[in-house]
């Protein structure tokens, strides 16, 4: 500017190297923390699993365990709780196996464009339930409503049936449409699901409501 | 408008011819946005409305990518039109850009005529490469990613080659600079992986460092250029000001990322993070309005003579614009940055009510307030009064956006304390939510708002149809 030796404060170069090194500051900071969030964030491995060793991504072989969300005072809100192993359909998958199912069920989410329906970890759109803990929802249950509908006696394999045939088990007015999702995509996609529930997701979503006494006692967490 | 091409008044400037040609692809889009999102409306009210023929999923993702695209065409398309009056040089490359547009809009159009006509595919890579990426915001198919990063590469080449051989002016040369960073992060957006943490940390790498990055910095170079053009600002105050909103806006937007990092699986500190800078990212957005404010009065008065604004219909857009950036993306955005709130708020209509403020407040606005500079440059008017179609479009816009974020809010609010504090997040706990009578009554002036929405642009199409020819009448 023309007085431009009466202050630094109306000075362009000052404001200029000021926004290049506040710019370049912020980057190098975000790549710094993106080289640390991605190492936190890779998948575990199987080995993990086995000795116990909590991931925040676990391997896909986590769809062989039980998997539950409980409060940890700690930490002071839920985190998934990795237990004893299970059948998944029926069986035990080996880590080869597990990857192809995990790998199979994200293409077939995205592929299917659940994201401009459901919510992913909160992310997506608010048309259909947030599907973070899916794997985790009372109506799957035993006794819940949507493992009864199905007349399955798994929660994997009612899961399955509802994602092949979803405009068979109305719940309500808005319902899901058919995809035209294969046994195999369902299969995939239950693992998908099973696994992003035991994602640690700092506590998202908070008192999630895990058990069908609780739903049938009206699905509040107040008691 | 659409006559504005052979009217010649361009006097030979082809850059702005060329920018032209994006804005008008720019506004069908704009209006196929409008359509799609209507529908989505009516389905949440009426769920049997195109059932299993038309589907949530498909409306909404053809009404967010045509937002996208719209707004990215409208950006190409104001710096087309601004380059040579800012470089004092003609653009390079015009015929190598031309081909450029027609490959993009042809792209579009197949991308768009697959989502709408095959939707969805198997669970196979193949789908991903030809039919849709299934992510949000970013869904084009991998074919078109890379069709897209040619022609943006062709784009940034024709900006950079004219910017060196011209004038190198501070509001260009940050436009340079910011195109360069926002052209480059969507390669972040082009890979796929089996780790859904892993790829919503990078798919927020594209959507957050565009729109509240690199997409704001964009906005702060364009109302510099516009108050130059418009209120005849002083360059010097303009460009001291945009360094100034630059700072603010990378300080805060770059490491305000961290806010997207709270629940997918990243690590605690990104809650320090995110809530610390995040909630400095209204600090410019006020700045910005402040700026705006600031100019436009102080040029009124200067010199005592009747103050002139060259362009009325730019000039109201450029001004709600800097309230509703600050409104939309300043307030709204900060209600839900924090963890403490955003553990219940994360996945809820809050998300959509800041969505629709935000995207019009900070970008539809001024990018309007573009179509109208190039309305006028077009038809040669010295001064483009607003007429009424444009005071209508102006008024029913503005007031059906507020309308729409009030009862989105007031929706989500119900969602906030009926499903989540109170039922706890389930499947069951969703569907309570969103039949309970204060959601619908919500969803349904949401609709209302989004009719009226659609009749104050059919205003502005109008307007912007026959404003240039009547003032050059009125001049003549």
């Amino acid at each position: 500017m023309a007085n431009k030796n009466v202050s630094v404060w109306t000075s362009i170069p000052f404001w200029r190297r000021s926004a290049a090194w506040v710019t370049g500051f912020s980057t190098i900071l975000l790549i710094w923390l993106t080289f640390d969030t991605i190492g936190q964030i890779s998948m575990g491995t199987d080995a993990d699993l086995k000795k116990g060793i909590t991931k925040r991504v676990p391997a896909p072989t986590v769809i062989n365990y039980h998997i539950d969300y409980k409060m940890s005072q700690k930490r002071g809100h839920e985190v998934p709780v990795i237990g004893k192993k299970e059948p998944f359909f029926g069986k035990e998958w080996s880590p080869k196996e597990a990857k192809e199912l995990l790998h199979l069920g994200k293409l077939t989410v995205q592929a299917k464009n659940c994201m401009n329906c459901h919510t992913l970890l909160g992310n997506g759109a608010y048309y259909a339930p947030d599907l973070t803990k899916a794997w985790l929802d009372p109506a799957w249950q035993k006794g819940g409503p949507m493992q009864g509908m199905t007349g399955k006696n798994t929660k994997e394999e009612a899961m399955a049936e509802f994602l092949q045939h979803p405009s068979k088990y109305p719940t309500h007015a808005r319902m899901m449409p058919n995809l035209g999702i294969t046994p195999k995509e369902a299969k995939g996609v239950v693992a998908f699901l099973k696994h992003m529930s035991a994602i640690d997701t700092n506590g998202f979503p908070r008192n999630f409501l895990k058990t069908v006494d609780q739903f049938k006692a009206g699905g509040t967490n107040a008691h | 408008m659409l006559t504005s091409i052979k009217t010649n008044s361009f006097a030979g400037d082809k850059g702005k011819e060329l920018g032209m040609m994006y804005f008008r692809v720019a506004i069908i889009l704009f209006g196929a946005q409008l359509l799609m999102g209507i529908i989505a409306a009516i389905q949440f009210l009426y769920p049997g409305f195109l059932f299993e023929i038309f589907d949530f999923s498909v409306a909404r993702m053809v009404h967010i990518n045509a937002l996208v695209v719209w707004m990215l065409y409208a950006m190409i398309g104001s710096v087309y039109f601004m380059l040579s009056d800012e470089t004092e040089h003609e653009v390079v490359g015009i015929g190598l850009g031309k081909l450029a547009f027609w490959v993009l809009t042809a792209a579009v159009a197949v991308v768009v005529l697959v989502y709408i006509f095959i939707q969805v595919g198997s669970g196979s890579e193949a789908t991903i490469w030809f039919i849709n990426e299934g992510r949000e915001y970013i869904e084009a198919p991998r074919w078109a990613d890379i069709g897209i990063v040619a022609v943006v590469i062709i784009f940034y080449w024709n900006v950079f080659a004219t910017y060196i051989k011209g004038k190198k002016t501070g509001i260009i040369t940050v436009m340079v600079a910011n195109l360069m960073a926002l052209a480059g992060l969507y390669l972040a957006g082009m890979f796929f992986t089996d780790n859904i943490s892993i790829d919503q940390y990078w798919w927020w790498w594209v959507i957050h460092l565009w729109v509240e990055a690199t997409w704001e910095v964009f906005v702060g170079t364009l109302a510099a250029y516009a108050l130059i053009k418009i209120i005849d600002a002083k360059r010097e105050i303009v460009e001291m000001w945009l360094w100034i909103e630059v700072l603010m806006l990378f300080g805060s937007g770059i490491l305000g990322l961290g806010h997207h990092y709270f629940w997918i699986g990243t690590p605690e500190y990104w809650w320090e993070i995110g809530a610390l800078f995040s909630s400095l990212e209204p600090v410019p957005l006020i700045a910005m309005f402040v700026h705006v404010i600031y100019d436009w009065g102080k040029e009124q008065g200067a010199n005592g003579t009747k103050p002139v604004i060259k362009n009325g219909p730019a000039m109201a857009w450029i001004v709600i614009n800097a309230f509703g950036n600050f409104l939309g993306a300043g307030i709204w955005g900060f209600f839900h940055t924090l963890p403490q709130v955003n553990i219940y708020t994360h996945g809820t209509q809050f998300t959509a009510a800041h969505g629709h403020l935000a995207f019009f407040g900070a970008y539809a606005t001024i990018l309007i307030g573009m179509f109208y500079m190039g309305v006028q440059y077009a038809y040669g008017v010295e001064r483009l009064k607003a007429t009424f179609k444009s005071k209508m479009a102006i008024f029913l816009i503005t007031f059906s956006l507020i309308g729409m974020t009030i009862a989105l809010t007031i929706a989500g609010y119900e969602q906030v304390l009926v499903e989540r504090a109170e039922l706890g997040g389930t499947w069951n706990a969703f569907f309570v939510a969103q039949n309970l009578p204060w959601y619908v009554q919500a969803q349904v002036w949401r609709t209302i708002m989004g009719v009226v929405t659609f009749i104050g642009f059919i205003y502005l199409v109008w307007d912007l149809l026959t404003i240039g020819k009547e003032a050059q009448k009125a001049e003549a």
